[in-house]
């Protein structure tokens, strides 16, 4: 009922074209992967752009799709994750040693090694989450923890030798309707993991605490616990993924997974997932994982060194990331000032309630 | 003090950290539908009072009531329940999130027990921001990191004022705004008043203080030294009474009368 509020000096800034491209995420990495596809097509149509070599792709694709999806949740709580493949094996050998302990065919055993599987995950998610939420342990040196745990203990396990089995083949090789179940199964977790981060309360607290932790447990969210929830959903979805990898190749794989985890978070991060949390995407993260797969699979195909794969992802990720960086400053209309003065609230180690003052002083230069 | 009853008081509240005294024995009151000012100056134990008051931290002695009932806050979360909220000088926003999953964030509104009614969530936040007269977040959908000062400030009291059901603290509410965005913020504080909340303004702006306040609390060393109606404060008044060169609380509490002598004199 006072003076009437109009925009004035207080607007946002332009709220143009680039805005709302900002609010898309990686519209960048999308425009990326169809350059991709469509150099390959160009090159190699006959050999590329078939039916079979999609769905080999998608079966190639589909363990570290589930495995990232779990990645993306722990990103965006800014944290990170890089025990996932170590528990992707440990994944593998529980549920190998389960099933085959438990008789070894049927689909009970075969229910019973995955479950296994996924719960030896959310033991070593659940180890991860306590360590970095009510230890304080930094992220990364808890899951570089449980990363050599687990490779360790996937060891003992197996006394060092892989255990082949052929129990779960049909889930990792079978086909319906000429779709591998391999692909349906990591459509699903994609589904699953899509549907639980954009349209839950569950989703919408990972990135208020990834978003600035302090004002989320103001407002009554239990972050320690909620991250907990975050890490051991990250080590079901690696547990599972170790799972899905058993069933597709028939048998364990201790010396493998090891580039897994920074694979998952070089996915998330082309689909503009923010390694400083708050922002992220599942369907990013989709594109993200294909965007090296189908680079795998175009360069065989051209014959060309397979070698070169390393360098021109490693380009193209930190290419994406920059310029994703770039759009977003630009779309939010402002310098890097309201962004450090946020990172700050975040972060920062201090008692509620605490006034910063630096930050709020460089604000009002900016604004000034 | 008009003889009804404050809505919440705290009585000889003492908090303590290691050697320091932040809180000596505090009074404090705020009524209902009026703006009062808690005014003192750096280290006078404002920030303590008002998380002792909002249930961010435990009194070590004293007691607080609401409504004239004794109450324990032992977590924020309790002291919201009772219809207390608190706006932080950093504002404890969610950069990323939209100004409506902010208003909601902890308190979401729910289809099927876990999915966020978010069209809901989103009708409710336009609604009361338009009732509050806030009309310089027009998007309510857009990350707030993509807001100004000015509008970050304004989300932030409204989500307060949207949950706030007797009383709302206000840390410097105008400290890092420019002239216009703080006539905004103090109008948005008149309206809260009128609504009939106890509003409560922490703030170093004397003028402020005398534009929107009903009544001042002045607050040195941990204790209430001083209390003004707007109509009796001037600016020079409230100065001398957060250096300690006027004292009128023995109208107050005639009990801490030597000891307020002693603070005067320092």
């Amino acid at each position: 009922m006072n003076s009437g509020h109009h925009d004035g000096d207080d607007s946002a800034g332009q709220r143009g074209l680039l805005k709302r491209l900002g609010s898309v995420t990686a519209v960048y990495t999308v425009a990326v992967f169809a350059a991709e596809v469509l150099f390959f097509s160009i090159r190699a149509s006959d050999r590329f752009l078939t039916t079979n070599n999609l769905i080999l792709t998608a079966q190639n694709v589909a363990v570290l799709t589930v495995v990232a999806c779990g990645a993306t949740f722990v990103l965006i709580t800014a944290g990170v994750d890089l025990s996932v493949g170590s528990v992707a094996i440990l994944g593998e050998v529980v549920a190998a040693k389960t099933i085959i302990n438990a008789g070894g065919s049927g689909w009970f055993d075969a229910a019973l090694g995955i479950a296994a599987g996924i719960g030896v995950g959310v033991l070593v998610g659940v180890i991860n989450g306590v360590g970095i939420a009510y230890l304080k342990v930094p992220p990364l040196i808890v899951t570089l923890g449980t990363m050599l745990a687990g490779v360790s203990a996937a060891q003992i396990i197996t006394d060092g030798v892989n255990v082949p089995n052929r129990t779960l083949s049909r889930i990792g090789n079978g086909r319906v309707g000429g779709i591998p179940y391999i692909v349906l199964v990591g459509l699903g977790v994609v589904a699953v993991a899509g549907v639980l981060l954009h349209f839950t309360v569950f989703g919408r607290h990972t990135y208020a605490v990834g978003s600035n932790a302090d004002a989320a447990r103001r407002v009554g969210i239990n972050v320690p616990g909620h991250l907990v929830k975050v890490y051991a959903l990250a080590g079901a979805l690696s547990g599972f993924g170790g799972v899905l990898s058993l069933a597709r190749f028939n048998t364990t794989s201790i010396g493998g997974h090891q580039s897994d985890p920074l694979e998952a978070i070089a996915a998330a991060a082309l689909g503009g997932t923010s390694v400083f949390g708050g922002v992220g995407s599942i369907a990013g993260t989709v594109v993200g994982v294909w965007i090296p797969g189908v680079l795998r699979n175009g360069i065989i195909i051209l014959g060309v060194q397979p070698y070169w794969q390393g360098i021109i992802i490693g380009l193209v990720l930190v290419a994406t990331v920059w310029f994703d960086q770039y759009r977003r400053r630009v779309a939010a209309g402002t310098g890097g000032l309201r962004r450090t003065r946020f990172r700050s609230t975040r972060t920062a180690d201090r008692p509620a309630h605490q006034p910063i003052h630096p930050p709020t002083t460089t604000n009002q230069e900016g604004e000034s | 003090m008009n003889g009804s009853t404050p809505v919440l008081e705290g009585r000889g509240l003492v908090r303590t950290y290691g050697t320091v005294q932040a809180l000596q024995g505090a009074d404090f009151a705020v009524e209902a539908g009026t703006v009062t000012a808690l005014i003192g100056d750096n280290g006078a134990g404002k920030s303590t009072l008002v998380k002792v008051l909002s249930g961010v931290e435990q009194p070590d002695d004293g007691m607080i009531l609401l409504d004239g009932q004794p109450v324990v806050f032992r977590t924020p979360m309790d002291a919201h329940r009772l219809g207390i909220e608190t706006v932080f000088q950093d504002l404890a926003l969610a950069p990323h999130l939209d100004a409506a999953a902010n208003a909601f964030l902890g308190r979401e509104l729910r289809r099927f027990g876990v999915f966020n009614a978010r069209r809901a969530m989103r009708r409710s936040t336009i609604k009361s921001f338009a009732d509050l007269g806030v009309t310089t977040v027009q998007d309510v959908s857009a990350p707030v990191m993509s807001l100004s000062g000015g509008q970050r400030q304004a989300v932030a009291i409204a989500r307060s004022a949207m949950w706030a059901k007797r009383v709302i603290f206000l840390d410097e509410p105008t400290a890092a705004l420019g002239v216009v965005q703080t006539r905004r913020v103090l109008d948005l504080i008149r309206q809260i008043r009128d609504r009939g909340l106890g509003v409560v303004l922490i703030t170093h702006t004397l003028p402020d203080v005398l534009d929107v306040a009903d009544r001042v609390e002045v607050l040195r060393f941990g204790r209430r030294t001083a209390t003004f109606d707007r109509d009796d404060a001037t600016v020079e008044l409230l100065v001398s009474a957060i250096t300690g060169v006027y004292s009128n609380v023995a109208v107050e509490a005639p009990t801490d009368v030597t000891e307020i002598d002693i603070a005067g004199g320092g």
